[in-house]
């Protein structure tokens, strides 16, 4: 423990291990320490009994099954298939240690009840979600976004996607209002309404996002490892062990040390002190949470709160076709709410949980004193629950300590992606994407506005 | 499907190793997959798993052979390690009577939480003090699958011996003397009491090896593929899967052993362009 690190990471998160795997190919001394005996973080899945003592403080049912054929997340998420943070995974190689398959559907709330979101001019047209006048105007609106080429003014329509914003576009083609629903959030996945008084880029790139990564596999666009979402950190750890990456468990943090100019100077663990020349790490080592802060500094302010529940279910979910997996998105507007309830469900399709159980994780921005009755819309779409966790969680470079951001309630990772880009120009002072991965023009710099 | 991999009869059989720490699991992969030893292995850096190839009959069997990266050396080896592994080597080293109980934790852990029917080898590896051997090694094809160095290992797993022609069952064995004693001066942990426990523990394969002279090697891999369910891992039919590679046909049998029905609707995002990196070293 007496060597000098160039980094020091801590906790075990996606977005830490990614780090730490990506700065460990580069060449970098890493050390990379959790206070908990388990990889993942906030980003773990935990079988029965650690979910139960976790949320309960009790053993698990019986009923439920054997421990080790469950993994369940604490965060839902699922991977874009074509999106940047797939890029990631194929360009470090990690995908040799993971295995991956599609969720079966992605659905949306309209009206009541939920539908698949169709993703192009010809599912448009057979989707559940509109009227006969609506399917065609719908239908033209993709066929518009399909046709657009940058260098041919003749597919722009007269529209400008620099100038006019996305409500512009709405009103061309005409569309109500629980189309844009659709469309601006089960499909561009914009978290609020704000999109639509901006320039629409952004917007168009997250729909051909979505529709591509539809197109690669077929049923939806989201993709999910087998063994759950734990095994994503679990796989960029062993990138960056590969790589000389020094991983350490079961440490305790004691102290983020610095100098007298505040700048970082090392941390100590079990009392001893480890020096490196920077610091990464999740926001629960650097006072998150704390009302001081960390000695006496605040270097984590809280934003926004999510309010998870992580449902078990002996059923599919209703109204999917008895799908294997699914998402379903509820725009905020449907239900009266400022931000959209996200519901993401997993299976033993994908060994994660006990043959014939269903686990559904309902989660949203918590925007009232009462966010347990926020999520209700949520759980109604559920059918019986056998058990309901509920998880209220926090989210929350002179000084050379880089702090990642929590995990927000999108159900995809493309936050995570850009998360890691960002932490990562600042911490070498370099473009992420210049050695590592091609940016596209999907991925325009405008996806900085994407975090709650 | 797998492109360019033609007669892929091979059955892959995923394989870790365990142990505490520098009791040379590395040097005994290395010996398996190269017929090389390296006197001052440093800890390994840079594969993600070595590969090499067995007959067993009729059927080739193609170890991945999985390092543990050094994660070992501080209790945080992620279980990702051994997920779907079909065959695990458990190793101590009998200077070392400590390391025989890590052996046993990993035992135990493996049993409750790995594959259940995951084989499990106690491998007693003897330290070779200086005993030189008249090891007659056959080096022809040691480069290809060692990768110490960071920089050659980027791409993708260390192939040893990809071409079917380079099964080495027929790999001249060590002519070693039982010289591999040397380690027996320092013994600290009796072959006795480690045999009795692999019984006692449920039927443990349990061997003696040496990754210096070579001496048991070859018998432990081998023995390790005889009692492998090698009929339930063969790769299914084509059309069964669709995009299955090889590896993903052996853990999706792997998975069906673990008893998760793991049917239908697997991704291999490396398909399309990102595979040629891959396929460009054999």
């Amino acid at each position: 423990m007496d060597e000098e690190y160039d980094v020091i990471v801590l906790g075990t998160g996606l977005t830490e291990c990614m780090l730490s795997g990506l700065l460990s190919v580069e060449g970098k001394k890493v050390l990379h320490m959790d206070r908990e005996d388990y990889y993942g973080g906030a980003s773990a899945s935990l079988n029965l009994t650690q979910l139960y003592k976790k949320f309960r403080d009790s053993p698990a049912p019986e009923s439920l099954g054997r421990d080790r054929d469950y993994a369940v997340d604490l965060i839902p998420k699922f991977i874009l298939a074509s999106g940047q943070f797939t890029q990631m995974l194929v360009k470090t190689d990690v995908t040799r240690y993971l295995e991956f398959k599609q969720i079966a559907g992605s659905y949306v709330l309209r009206d009541g009840k939920i539908a698949k979101v169709p993703s192009n001019e010809r599912e448009a047209v057979t989707s559940s979600l509109m009227g006969f006048f609506e399917k065609n105007r719908a239908r033209k609106f993709f066929m518009f976004l399909q046709g657009w080429k940058d260098d041919d003014p003749s597919t722009h329509q007269g529209i400008d996607m620099d100038k006019n914003t996305m409500t512009d576009i709405y009103k061309k083609f005409g569309l109500e209002a629980g189309t844009q629903d659709f469309i601006g959030h089960a499909m561009a996945l914009h978290l609020d309404d704000s999109y639509k008084t901006k320039p629409a880029w952004d917007t168009y790139d997250r729909i051909i996002l979505y529709t591509s990564s539809m197109a690669r596999y077929g049923k939806s666009p989201y993709i999910y490892p087998m063994y759950g979402l734990g095994e994503l950190p679990q796989a960029f750890a062993r990138l960056s062990a590969i790589y000389g990456g020094t991983y350490m468990l079961a440490k305790p943090i004691e102290k983020i040390v610095t100098d007298d100019e505040g700048k970082f100077v090392g941390v100590t663990s079990e009392g001893e002190t480890v020096k490196a020349k920077m610091v990464i790490g999740d926001p629960s080592y650097f006072g998150a949470g704390s009302e001081e802060g960390q000695d006496g500094k605040i270097r984590v302010v809280e934003e926004k709160k999510v309010v998870r529940a992580i449902c078990i279910l002996k059923h599919p979910v209703p109204g999917t076709d008895d799908a294997d997996s699914c998402q379903i998105i509820i725009p905020q507007n449907q239900v009266g709410r400022k931000n959209d309830i996200y519901i993401a469900a997993v299976s033993h399709a994908h060994a994660v949980c006990a043959p014939n159980v269903y686990v559904a994780i309902v989660s949203t921005i918590v925007e009232t004193s009462v966010p347990e009755r926020e999520i209700l819309p949520g759980l109604q779409l559920l059918g019986t629950i056998v058990d309901n966790l509920y998880t209220p969680v926090s989210s929350g470079q002179q000084d050379n300590i880089f702090i990642t951001r929590s995990y927000d309630a999108t159900t995809h990772f493309e936050t995570v992606a850009e998360d890691v880009a960002d932490v990562w120009e600042r911490v070498t002072a370099s473009h992420f994407l210049s050695g590592h991965i091609t940016r596209t023009h999907l991925l325009n710099p405008t996806l900085s506005c994407f975090v709650p | 499907m797998a492109d360019s991999e033609a007669p892929a009869k091979a059955v892959q059989v995923k394989l870790v190793l365990l142990g505490e720490a520098a009791v040379g699991k590395s040097s005994l992969v290395l010996r398996f997959v190269s017929n090389d030893f390296n006197e001052n292995n440093s800890p390994t850096i840079g594969a993600a798993f070595l590969t090499q190839k067995c007959r067993l009959e009729d059927k080739v069997i193609k170890f991945e052979i999985w390092d543990t990266a050094g994660q070992e050396r501080f209790h945080s080896l992620a279980p990702m390690y051994y997920r779907n592994a079909a065959a695990a080597v458990v190793v101590y080293d009998i200077t070392k009577a400590s390391s025989l109980e890590k052996a046993k934790a990993w035992v135990n852990e493996l049993q409750r939480q790995a594959n259940p029917n995951i084989v499990i080898a106690l491998l007693d590896l003897i330290t070779d003090g200086a005993v030189s051997t008249t090891a007659g090694v056959a080096d022809s094809q040691t480069e290809a699958a060692a990768a110490p160095g960071a920089e050659g290992a980027d791409e993708s797993a260390q192939d040893g011996q990809e071409p079917l022609d380079d099964v080495t069952e027929a790999q001249p064995e060590t002519t070693t003397t039982p010289a591999a004693a040397s380690g027996e001066s320092l013994r600290q942990v009796t072959r006795e009491e480690a045999e009795a426990y692999a019984k006692e523990a449920g039927g443990l394969l349990f061997f003696e090896a040496s990754a210096k002279t070579g001496k048991g090697v070859q018998e432990l891999f081998t023995e390790i593929a005889k009692n492998l369910p090698i009929e339930s891992m063969m790769p299914k039919t084509p059309g069964a899967g669709g995009a299955a590679s090889g590896t993903a046909a052996n853990r999706r049998a792997a998975a069906a052993q673990a008893g998760n029905a793991g049917s239908g609707n697997k991704v291999n995002l490396t398909e399309g362009g990102a595979n040629k990196a891959r396929g460009g070293c054999c």
